[in-house]
């Protein structure tokens, strides 16, 4: 999966800036992308294009249980967050749902790739490739209902066993 | 085990479970409200495209819905959406909906203890992350996102990964000048917001046997701020009376065993325990009152499920008696049962008297919704959970979290100031 990348060197991205929360009562998905982000970057809608990447640190998602978070940002075009860590409502609210991939990286990925850089996430080996700057970054993989619920395509189409 | 492993465990009907087991669990209580509610339908609508079926809910009975986060209905959209809660909840024969101008409504985790919907032992969910509140009456109370609700509604069942638990131990009654939401703050701020994160946070010590079910209320709901799965409280006589004079029947208790295990144990001295807020933008920048920076507040704001329960309420009351404000203050009790309450035993006298505007039950300005919501560079102190930017209206806006007693102190001087320090 390529796509290049849309940085916010922060920790704490909470669900208030991803979605605010006059928002909540939106319910269309295509409307609510057009407010992604805009409580910590007003221009996010016009420079996101389909297929890009958000990468940030610590505790990406953290606050409400809204899933307009994870809706907003996938209907914008973003296929992966990639962070440090994740709140896990929204965690479980991008796998479960089958809005977004949320990866989990190390240091050397966070503070190696930049803003625009065109990267490939590979979820068999758990590797970034950074292509931009010809790098391989190692990923967390994801435990094993995680990784079963994401291939199955979200919770309702995964069989338990 | 400790009371959450006992209780998933029996909800996945195993003998034992133990941190990192996944598991599914059978869920006793759902609820959605008028944001989560209408964001269900919308996964219906999705599922019903791809051919699953979706015209029976797995029980009915089991099911609650609350109107808060934009009641009385703030605009045509969100009338919209009180209007498809309506249809849905007739759909399916939901019996409890809680709609406002009908009696009874109010926020959702206060309804679930007022109304007693949830009981000790129930694995309890809602489309709502402070759905942790419920916690305070020993039960798994847990928040979860739309698509997690629908699929609870259809096969009353969800997958849990079993939490590591954190166990914080109050030695001795909090000082009378201090709250539980002093006590959770402090907490945040020792173990960030992320320090909970994916456990549970189970309170409990001489302070915590002390302490009302109100507030214990307090600190379990803002567990979701230190990231937690659930927080908990072994439940006791108080609960048990607590929901006894609220219609409870049958009610029976989940306790941990005495050989249960707990990832960490933080201990606090009761005694030591002083007022604190939250400084924008996050509930973990804590500072004690009496060392907070010395800004001109624009509001005081009395509300929510963290701060407007009827204990909350009369903590105010206690500061405004025979005061009056400085700076715009509204106290909006967090349901209708309190609302009433403080009407009968003469609170909300005491709001008007001191110049208060007060306001029908809602999530309101907490979440930034409507009802005060907060504009540019306006400075507001508040009883509600996040400080976020943007959280109460203006991204630029600046909002001070703390307990219903310094927030009723702060009004009167516009300062933010420590109840002790009142004339």
């Amino acid at each position: 999966m390529k796509g290049n990348v849309i940085k916010y060197e922060r920790d704490n991205i909470d669900t208030d800036v991803i979605i605010p929360g006059q928002y909540l009562k939106v319910h269309d998905y295509a409307e609510l992308a057009l407010h992604a982000m805009e409580g910590l970057d007003p221009d996010f809608h016009s420079k996101v294009k389909e297929g890009d990447f958000i990468l940030s640190g610590r505790n990406f998602g953290c606050g409400s249980s809204r899933e307009h978070a994870p809706i907003a940002l996938s209907h914008s075009g973003i296929k992966a967050v990639l962070a440090l860590s994740f709140a896990r409502i929204f965690y479980r609210n991008a796998v479960d749902g089958a809005f977004l991939l949320p990866i989990e990286i190390e240091e050397d990925a966070y503070s190696d790739i930049s803003e625009g850089d065109e990267i490939d996430i590979n979820i068999h080996t758990n590797e970034i490739k950074n292509i931009t700057k010809n790098k391989i970054y190692k990923m967390k993989p994801f435990s094993e209902i995680i990784g079963k619920i994401i291939e199955a395509g979200g919770l309702f189409k995964y069989k338990p066993d | 085990m400790n009371i959450t492993e006992k209780i998933l465990a029996r909800a996945s009907g195993r003998q034992r479970v133990a941190p990192d087991d996944v598991i599914f669990a059978n869920v006793d209580k759902v609820m959605v409200h008028d944001v989560s509610g209408p964001g269900v339908i919308k996964v219906f609508d999705k599922l019903k495209k791809q051919g699953v079926s979706v015209d029976k809910l797995w029980d009915p009975t089991k099911v609650w819905v609350a109107e808060d986060h934009f009641v009385p209905s703030a605009d045509k959209v969100s009338a919209e959406n009180i209007v498809k809660l309506s249809n849905f909840t007739k759909t399916y024969g939901i019996e409890k909906h809680f709609k406002y101008g009908m009696g009874q409504y109010g926020i959702c985790h206060t309804l679930s203890h007022e109304e007693a919907l949830v009981l000790p032992g129930d694995v309890y969910v809602g489309g709502d992350s402070h759905t942790n509140t419920t916690g305070a009456l020993g039960s798994f109370a847990c928040g979860l996102g739309h698509t997690d609700v629908a699929y609870v509604l259809l096969n009353g069942k969800i997958w849990f990964k079993v939490p590591h638990t954190l166990y914080f131990k109050l030695n001795g009654k909090l000082p009378e000048h201090v709250m539980a939401k002093d006590f959770i703050l402090k907490i945040i701020g020792d173990i960030s917001t992320e320090g909970g994160a994916y456990k549970t946070m189970q309170f409990g010590g001489s302070g915590i046997n002390e302490m009302s079910v109100e507030s214990r209320l307090t600190l379990c709901n803002m567990t979701t701020e230190a990231g937690a799965k659930n927080g908990i409280v072994e439940p006791d006589q108080k609960v048990i009376d607590y929901l006894t004079s609220r219609g409870a029947k049958n009610i029976s208790l989940v306790n941990g065993d005495d050989d249960a295990e707990y990832e960490k144990i933080y201990e606090y001295e009761g005694s030591e325990m002083e007022p604190i807020v939250a400084k924008p933008f996050s509930p973990e920048n804590i500072s004690i009152v009496r060392e907070a920076p010395s800004v001109e507040l624009d509001k005081s704001y009395i509300g929510s499920c963290t701060g407007a329960k009827y204990e909350d309420l009369e903590a105010a009351a206690r500061i405004l008696k025979g005061r009056t404000v400085k700076i715009r203050t509204e106290i909006l009790p967090a349901s209708i049962s309190i609302y009433k309450r403080a009407m009968e035993n003469g609170l909300l006298k005491i709001f008007l008297d001191a110049g208060v505007t007060v306001g029908p039950p809602t999530c309101g300005a907490c979440c930034g919704a409507h009802m005060g919501v907060l504009a540019k560079d306006e400075i507001c102190i508040s009883t509600t959970n996040r400080n976020f930017p943007g959280r109460m209206g203006h991204v630029d806006s600046q909002t001070y979290l703390s307990s219903p007693l310094v927030a009723a102190a702060s009004a009167v001087t516009g300062k933010i100031t420590d109840p002790r320090d009142l004339n």
